[in-house]
């Protein structure tokens, strides 16, 4: 079972990412479940979400305390909130930022991951080149399916399409699938300095 | 051949006698053939105006909607005195539900009845003052507000005489109820408070509001069928005295509700669209004290020191409420209002 | 269809596929998803001829239901706590007449102090009601049961409440395989009243009944409920066979052959603990699970008989009664009550705490060497009870408790669960 949890604020569409994520996961066959953190939610409040992708049907139906995997789609929250409790050293982190780590203040933590399953993605940027709109959920999916290797860009793209429907849905897709690009190019760059 | 001059107003009552009239006229009540909604039976005290009132309005109602009609109780006098289990003295369909619900269940019935298409059943709902002013107001402010297709009767009866006469938020300043017992200087229930049910019904703004009593049939069941004509949320406010709850004798009961309306106590009135349209004028106006003597629940203002400055505090209600409604504006010139013949 | 779909969204799709000719809408968290999804399909046509009708209060949702349930229409609503107590003198009513009003319960604590969360207290508060009360595992169980519901109130003239899990169930976005139209119509038969206002047939309905015939007409609405203990079952093998997946019945029992230990509990908290009791078999616990679904009628015998062969009983539950202790348990104790086992509640998961399988496979384990106390609150950080006790026992003025306790939590906002 690969979990997930997802953090932003509320207006972010941080329930909506969960939900795509579990409907690409389902376009592959794969059973899913994706849920909020059940709060009485205000506009720019903290909110969490979370999903599980198993190739088995999932049972259980408490909150995922260990994550695999961490989607961080409002970077203003990372000296407010526990946003890495439960984290193992093998997690993957995914920051919505134009900054670095260590320009976060992170450098020092982010040591103690796999230096390839860490990185920070402009998605906001490149929902507002794409969209119009600062809205970084589904781009952010894009770049979690090229660092986490989890769910393919096509099935985000699938699942993003029947979430929005139209015009919407294409805008979202392109942006992440800009994100996707911007990862890989990433990983690459990565894997090229490490071998230098 | 030699004619008889008619003489209309010959019982002091201005009802005018049924056999006088064209067919058209006359009241449902004078059908031999009515259908006698609330049938005889039932186990209301003598002299109920409750039982009059309801029988009245759902004949009415009946003869309205061609005898198809669905009626919703409210928890109340009416509804127990009606149903002791096994027996009904109801002709129609009947649902009593609670207390506090009325209004919405009627709402669900007419909900019903339209999804179901039968447009030609109609559906009233019936309580007394406490399931409409008080504990079913809720219900009714939403119901009223939706416009849902329900034609509401309140019988008032001014208090909760069923479960042994306690104050409503319809009983009138100084009456003696249970719960607004005649002791101290301010004896009685408190002035300044209750609701006045029809306008804030008008300001829901619902196609028809009005109010009756049980002493002028003709205005009661006249309202009842132009209530009846108009869909949506519908309001009628029907005075019925309680011999046993006002200390009224049981003889009196359409005395003492005309004496409401004469004395200005009670306004009635009917309202189209949140306006009056239209009020029954004061015949023979009439001091209060002639109302107040004559029910036990104001003995209190009447014993061996007078309580003159409540029966003028009550007096400018009165007054207050022939200003607000114009009630002596139309009183026609050719009528005696002593009611004798002319 | 198989759909990757949120639960709400399931429930009102399937409900909708169910016919109803009445629904009344009041907003209260858990359960408005449900009630908004089935509003869009009123309005765009996808659904008629239904009423949907936005009312001011619960108690009037349920009272219009009553209405329309007797003038013959297919009546539903959905609700939750505060809102289930706000209409609750309407719930029993609905019952006392024999309306087969459907309704959803997504279940959420009773306040105060205010909490949104899920637990069972709301359920619990009515399970005297006369409601038969059915219980989701899963989002396809709760969708299923609206259908099975829907059969098993018309064919009983009994109000049907399917409980599913506020936000843990509502909320959560899983795989549900939805039924088509054609399905749900062969399986449910339009509804024909037992008794209905028609003004060619004019009945009295809801008459004062006095001490000479009310017991009477008590028990038989008892005994109703205990054809219901015949029809579930009955309605769940047909619905297996109209639907191709088992859903609904009385119990589900699961790896309980064998058992020692049996773990019996109401809704989705079951899947968690089916983890933990596959964890503790491989640890060698014999350890099964017995879920209810059929809450009311309590399915007594069918309780025993899967009880019968357990050394020790332990109860999870979401609710208890504040002096005494668990609903649930008291239940399984008279059923059980000559099979010569231990019974043993746990208290979890009130007002939403989570309820992880780590806590519960320690409990488990716990109740394996007969360690675990006959009444355990799961998780129960009791430094922070004995704080606000000391405050209360030195300060006359301690204030509410309920404010003190978070002041000494800290900011809550943070927390991520």
């Amino acid at each position: 079972m690969f979990q997930v949890r997802i953090h932003g604020r509320g207006g972010q569409g941080v329930v909506a990412a969960a939900e795509i994520l579990s409907m690409a996961a389902f376009a592959e066959g794969r059973h899913a479940q994706a849920f909020p953190s059940f709060g009485s939610e205000r506009m720019g409040a903290p909110v969490v979400s979370f999903c599980r992708i198993d190739d088995r049907p999932i049972r259980t139906h408490e909150p995922v305390m260990e994550p695999d995997a961490l989607v961080i789609q409002d970077v203003t929250l990372i000296h407010q909130v526990e946003l890495f409790a439960g984290l193992s050293a093998d997690a993957y982190v995914l920051i919505n930022t134009s900054r670095s780590f260590d320009e976060l203040g992170l450098g020092e933590f982010a040591r103690r991951f796999h230096r390839d399953r860490l990185l920070t993605c402009p998605a906001t940027e490149l929902a507002l080149e794409h969209l119009g709109r600062p809205l970084p959920n589904a781009v952010l999916l894009g770049g979690f399916a090229a660092l986490t290797g989890q769910i393919t860009l096509d099935a985000i793209g699938t699942a993003v399409r029947e979430r929005f429907p139209g015009a919407v849905g294409d805008r979202n897709m392109a942006a992440a699938a800009a994100a996707f690009r911007f990862v890989t190019l990433e990983e690459e760059e990565m894997v090229h300095a490490s071998t230098d | 051949m030699t004619t008889q001059p008619i003489h209309f107003y010959q019982v002091g009552s201005f009802a005018v006698g049924n056999r006088l009239l064209d067919d058209d006229g006359r009241t449902v009540q004078s059908d031999p053939n009515r259908t006698n909604s609330l049938d005889s039976g039932h186990r209301a005290c003598q002299g109920c105006g409750e039982a009059l009132g309801a029988r009245y309005a759902i004949d009415a109602a009946m003869r309205a909607s061609q005898g198809r009609l669905v009626a919703v109780n409210a928890t109340g006098c009416l509804e127990v005195f009606s149903t002791p289990y096994p027996e009904t003295s109801w002709r129609i369909p009947w649902l009593h539900s609670l207390f506090g619900n009325a209004p919405a269940v009627a709402t669900g019935v007419a909900a019903a009845l339209k999804v179901k298409g039968k447009s030609d059943v109609r559906v009233v709902a019936q309580a007394g003052d406490g399931g409409t002013v008080d504990i079913g107001f809720g219900c009714l402010s939403g119901m009223f507000e939706r416009n849902d297709d329900v034609l509401f009767i309140c019988y008032d009866n001014e208090a909760y005489m069923n479960t042994g006469v306690q104050r409503s938020g319809a009983t009138p300043p100084a009456a003696r109820t249970a719960t607004t017992e005649a002791i101290g200087s301010e004896a009685g229930n408190a002035f300044g408070q209750g609701k006045d049910l029809p306008r804030i019904a008008m300001a829901h703004d619902i196609p028809y509001v009005a109010t009756a009593t049980v002493a002028d049939l003709h205005d009661l069941e006249d309202k009842v069928e132009r209530a009846m004509q108009v869909h949506g949320a519908r309001y009628l406010h029907i005075l019925v005295p309680c011999p046993l709850g006002w200390g009224s004798a049981s003889s009196d009961t359409i005395r003492v509700a005309r004496l409401a309306k004469e004395t200005g106590l009670f306004p009635v009135f009917e309202a189209v669209d949140g306006k009056v349209t239209g009020v029954s004028p004061i015949r023979h106006r009439t001091p209060v004290e002639e109302y107040l003597s004559i029910q036990g629940r104001y003995a209190h203002l009447f014993g061996e020191h007078p309580r003159t400055d409540i029966i003028a505090r009550i007096q400018a209600m009165a007054d207050r409420n022939i200003t607000t409604y114009g009630l002596l504006a139309e009183e026609p010139a050719d009528i005696d209002p002593k009611g004798v013949d002319v | 269809m198989l759909r990757q779909i949120e639960g709400s969204r399931a429930v009102a799709e399937t409900v909708a596929l169910c016919r109803p000719e009445v629904v009344c809408a009041y907003p209260i968290s858990p359960q408005t998803h449900i009630i908004e999804a089935i509003g869009v399909m009123v309005a765009s046509g996808a659904l008629a001829p239904c009423e949907f009708i936005n009312v001011e209060s619960e108690f009037a949702a349920m009272s219009v239901s009553i209405g329309a349930s007797a003038a013959g229409a297919r009546a539903y609503t959905a609700t939750a706590s505060q809102g289930l107590l706000f209409m609750i003198e309407a719930v029993y009513n609905a019952a006392g007449l024999g309306l087969p009003i459907v309704m959803t319960l997504a279940n959420r604590a009773i306040g105060a102090p205010i909490n949104i969360w899920n637990d069972h207290s709301d359920a619990m508060a009515v399970r005297d009601a006369g409601w038969i009360q059915l219980f989701a595992e899963t989002n396809q169980e709760a969708a299923d049961l609206h259908v099975l519901a829907f059969r098993l109130a018309e064919e009983l003239s009994l109000p049907v409440m399917v409980c599913m899990d506020g936000f843990i169930l509502t909320h959560a976005v899983e795989r549900v395989d939805l039924p088509d139209q054609a399905q749900v119509d062969a399986y449910l038969p339009p509804y024909e009243p037992r008794q209905v206002l028609e003004p060619d047939d004019p009945v009295s309905i809801g008459a004062m009944v006095g001490p000479e015939a009310f017991e009477e007409v008590r028990y038989l609405a008892h005994l109703r409920q205990l054809d219901a203990l015949e029809r579930i079952p009955a309605l769940a093998t047909a619905f297996e066979e109209a639907f191709g997946r088992p859903s609904g019945g009385l119990v589900s029992p699961y790896r309980t052959e064998d058992a020692d230990i049996v773990i019996v509990a109401l809704g989705s908290v079951l899947g968690t603990i089916k983890d933990a009791v596959d964890a503790r078999r491989d640890a060698g616990d014999r350890v099964g699970v017995l879920g209810i679904t059929a809450f009311r009628p309590f399915p007594n015998d069918a309780v025993r008989e899967a009880l019968s062969g357990a050394r020790s009983v332990v109860v999870v539950e979401k609710a208890f009664s504040i002096g005494f202790g668990g609903v649930l348990s008291t239940d399984v104790a008279m059923a059980s009550h000559d099979t010569g086992c231990t019974l043993r509640t746990i208290v979890c998961g009130l007002g939403g705490r989570p309820i992880t399988s780590r806590s519960l496979e320690q409990a488990f384990a716990a109740a394996a060497l007969d360690e675990l106390d006959s009444l355990t609150f799961l998780d129960l950080d009791h430094e922070i009870v004995e704080r606000e006790r000391t405050r209360m026992t030195t300060t006359r003025r301690s204030g509410p408790s309920a404010e003190n306790i978070l002041r000494d939590l800290g900011t809550v906002a943070s927390r991520i669960d």
